[in-house]
């Protein structure tokens, strides 16, 4: 069993509203050190058996046609995990 | 004129839509995302709501529904397509217009009664009203920032 994770994050010149929101709770809670909170999105795609080049092209072609918006969002990386299963 | 509206899973305006055709003295022809057929309709309405719930983005999911390919395929050949609300979220999403829409930069769900003043008198969801006529739209959203690239927006706003 494995997995073919996915992470697509926000583009880094856009206002992220929800990291922002988030640092606002780290400074109520008093912990200073950070200046700035960015929230992406993690997919996992699960495989029965081993994943293969085919799996591999189809889950960049899905992380770039569904999982993300070119506009807005950048597909950091397509990887494969063992799954923790 | 026959407008026909599509109803995703989760899309809530359908009716309204459905009646303000009606109303407008047209004939509202009811279609489901998950058919390939647009009954031959003049003109299209994409109707607000939250279509699969936003997941993953708003309109993004909507936007690989079986439908779109042909709404897309038809748009193309210059079928009128009024999105609404998430409709608007699920042309962007189908490439038909461009740009993409992210959280409001002040964090804030808006609901008020907004005034819009028409610009442009030329266009087939347009043209019943005067130019520069101010009209009352209800506006709705928490992801209604709009991004698009400096051409893309200088043609926008003409």
């Amino acid at each position: 069993m494995a997995v073919i994770v996915v992470e697509v994050m926000p583009k880094r010149e856009l206002l992220d509203p929800a990291g922002k929101a988030v640092l606002g709770a780290f400074h109520r809670t008093g912990i200073e050190g950070f200046h700035e909170v960015r929230i992406g999105k993690r997919f996992e795609l699960h495989v029965d058996g081993p994943v293969t080049e085919s799996h591999l092209a189809d889950a960049r072609k899905m992380a770039d046609d569904l999982l993300s918006n070119g506009v807005i969002e950048d597909v950091l990386d397509v990887r494969v995990e063992d799954s923790p299963a | 004129m026959r407008v026909g509206v599509v109803t995703f899973p989760g899309s809530l305006d359908d009716r309204d839509a459905l009646r303000a055709v009606r109303l407008a003295g047209g004939t509202p022809v009811p279609l489901w995302h998950g058919t390939h057929d647009l009954e031959g309709v003049d003109a299209l309405i994409l109707p607000g709501g939250f279509s699969y719930g936003d997941y993953l983005r708003c309109g993004a999911i909507a936007a690989h529904s079986p439908i779109m390919s042909e709404v897309v395929s038809e748009a193309k050949k210059g079928l009128p397509i009024l999105g609404i609300c998430n409709g608007f979220q699920i042309l962007v999403e189908a490439g038909l217009l461009p740009g993409g829409l992210v959280r409001n930069d002040h964090g804030d769900f808006i609901c008020r009664d907004q005034k819009l003043r028409v610009e442009n008198t030329e266009t087939a969801w347009t043209s019943g009203y005067d130019l520069h006529q101010e009209i009352v739209i209800p506006l709705k959203n928490g992801e209604g920032g709009f991004i698009a690239d400096d051409e893309s927006l200088k043609r926008i706003e003409g």
